[in-house]
């Protein structure tokens, strides 16, 4: 797709028979064919592209002013908000950025579920995707703790602590990761490091998640294949160009929205108090996004099982193309899974709900339930739907679908005399 | 003689990717170990405090290694409730007598065995101290009795330097 490009410029030219850095973004990113049917749900991949690349930029100024010693922390964040100029904007942007981007993610992986596109031969997409999913939520974690308030610091403890239920080195393992025999600045000091890191590596990741995409090309609402240059494909430059664009638009809006009207909604006013070892505040809640997860670890009344089902939580994602035994992608063709997706959709809301109550009486009962019925649809309804669903027929092309009768009889017609 | 025979080349290979592993491993230490507590944190890795002004039925909370820890003086209601529990009842069975050096002086880390959050004295169902994040419950004597906490808290390793003076670490 890419080999017939031409640079027109003399300079153009000189470069790119040197090195061919402008065929690969060219055909990456102009005629690059993609599947004519694509909807809206399908504009979030550029939409978290522009997330990482803010949250970098952010970070990177952010960087300029904050200070990671655990005396100092708080009050340089303060300092940012109060005196360095426009700091309080860039602080927003970044903080409500990290919301945005998890909203953003997990529509994504939300769309993947429903059309399929984890399937044959797209699972290394998926997989990649797990593990920027993966960094992510590390990167997330310690980019919380970084303001040393009290959620900071205690989120930080929780956290940390669950590798001390690691049976007979967890101690040492947890005393390795505090740089001491609590948390402190030395645990400070390195998750600053850290979480500069990471968006590199997430950054590196999406590469190799865009690259093993543009080898089978995307997936479709239909879930059927295409034919690469055919009708049923068009040129990414201009159709999808432009559908992303205005789609980043309208999530600009509520961004901006977020970050001008209600810059502190998705926080917890705890973290504006300067982190205090000796007190624990009434109820830790981690943020939002990570509630789910959080009412998994809660629901067991172990430890060391908690943490385990909480990691397999999201360690299972891993193996959902093998689980899922159906060759169908699309929940559209598929009946039974159409209405066990929402079903799962549903739980996993209702999980994020029961990680901000308290774990006991019947929010402890339901969670239970509510962890129970997140492991059994990966483990028992996805397998063995692939055997039980009767699917219905898939069209043959993309416009198979959108055709009036007439017009599909005479395509027929036409195929038939061509044949 | 075997049709795949060991050469002077194949010893070469084997012994020098053997050197070149274990030579990369024993740098690779360096880089992990000095994520371990350093020596400025070990140094203050002991405290010494005069128990003189506290009173029965009162605590305070000292700082070691960075961490809480509870120093209370107990009433005797609270030591004689301590020692009537019948350890068939503990998840984690431990005699008073064995967490109290002196059974009017209570030491330990301030510091829920679950998730590490600093439990409340003198609250939850068993009167000892409670944890707000998760809901475990201590006795008097500091053991867990209801929650999901699975020990007790830990005791320091403390002296009586003399009657009114501990030295914790």
């Amino acid at each position: 797709m890419s080999e017939n490009y031409a640079p027109k410029s003399a300079v153009g030219k000189w470069f790119n028979d040197r090195l061919p850095l402008l065929n690969l973004i060219y055909g990456h990113l102009l005629p690059y064919p993609t599947p004519k049917n694509l909807n809206y749900w399908w504009t979030f991949g550029g939409i978290l592209t522009f997330c990482l690349v803010t949250q970098i930029i952010t970070g990177l100024v952010l960087a300029m002013h904050y200070v990671a010693d655990a005396d100092l922390a708080f009050a340089s964040v303060e300092h940012i908000m109060r005196d360095v100029n426009y700091g309080w904007l860039l602080r927003y942007i970044h903080a409500n950025g990290a919301s945005l981007f998890f909203m953003a993610v997990y529509i994504h992986m939300a769309r993947s579920l429903f059309y399929g596109s984890y399937k044959e031969p797209r699972e290394l997409i998926w997989i990649i995707g797990v593990f920027i999913f993966l960094l992510m939520i590390a990167t997330a974690f310690m980019g919380y703790v970084l303001p040393w308030g009290q959620m900071s610091f205690w989120g930080a403890t929780v956290i940390t602590n669950l590798f001390s239920a690691i049976p007979l080195v967890g101690e040492s393992v947890t005393n390795w990761l505090w740089g001491g025999y609590a948390v402190g600045s030395p645990l400070l000091t390195r998750f600053f490091t850290l979480h500069y890191l990471m968006p590199f590596l997430i950054f590196a990741l999406v590469i190799l998640h865009v690259w093993a995409l543009h080898v089978p090309g995307n997936n479709n609402p239909e879930g059927i294949n295409v034919v690469q240059g055919s009708q049923d494909t068009v040129p990414f430059h201009p159709h999808y160009v432009v559908k992303d664009m205005f789609a980043l638009v309208v999530f600009l809006v509520v961004f901006a929205g977020f970050v001008f009207f209600v810059p502190n909604l998705l926080g917890h006013t705890d973290n504006y108090i300067e982190a205090n070892p000796l007190q624990t505040p009434e109820h830790i809640v981690p943020e939002w996004y990570f509630l789910p997860f959080y009412a998994i670890l809660r629901s067991v009344p172990d430890k060391l099982g908690g943490v385990i089902l909480m990691v397999s939580a999201i360690a299972i994602l891993a193996f959902l193309p093998w689980l899922d035994t159906s060759k169908v992608r699309s929940a559209k063709y598929r009946p039974l899974y159409r209405q066990f997706v929402w079903l799962f959709f549903a739980n996993v809301i209702l999980l994020g709900y029961l990680g901000a109550q308290t774990a006991d009486g019947l929010f402890l009962i339901i969670g239970r339930i509510a962890t129970a019925y997140y492991f059994a649809h990966f483990i028992i309804i996805l397998p063995l739907l692939g055997y039980i669903e009767k699917t219905k027929p898939l069209p043959k092309s993309l416009s198979e679908p959108v055709l009036s009768p007439e017009e599909r009889q005479m395509k027929a017609a036409a195929s038939g005399a061509s044949a | 003689m075997s049709e795949k025979q060991v050469t002077r080349r194949n010893f070469l290979y084997v012994t020098t990717g053997a050197f070149a592993a274990a030579g990369a491993a024993s740098l690779a230490w360096p880089f992990v170990d000095q994520m371990n507590p350093d020596a400025s944190v070990k140094a203050l890795a002991s405290t010494e405090i005069d128990l003189r002004p506290i009173i029965p039925g009162q605590s305070i909370t000292v700082m070691w290694r960075g961490k809480p820890v509870f120093i209370r003086r107990r009433t005797q209601a609270e030591i004689d409730e301590a020692k009537k529990v019948n350890l068939a009842d503990l998840p984690h069975p431990e005699e008073d007598s064995d967490r109290a050096q002196n059974p009017e002086w209570l030491v330990m880390v301030g510091i829920c065995t679950h998730l590490g959050c600093v439990p409340l004295g003198q609250k939850g169902d068993y009167n000892g101290w409670f944890c707000p994040c998760h809901g475990s419950h201590y006795d008097t004597s500091g053991r867990i009795r209801k929650g999901p906490a699975p020990t007790n808290l830990e005791i320091p390793d403390y002296v009586f330097l003399n009657e009114t003076t501990i030295k914790i670490g």
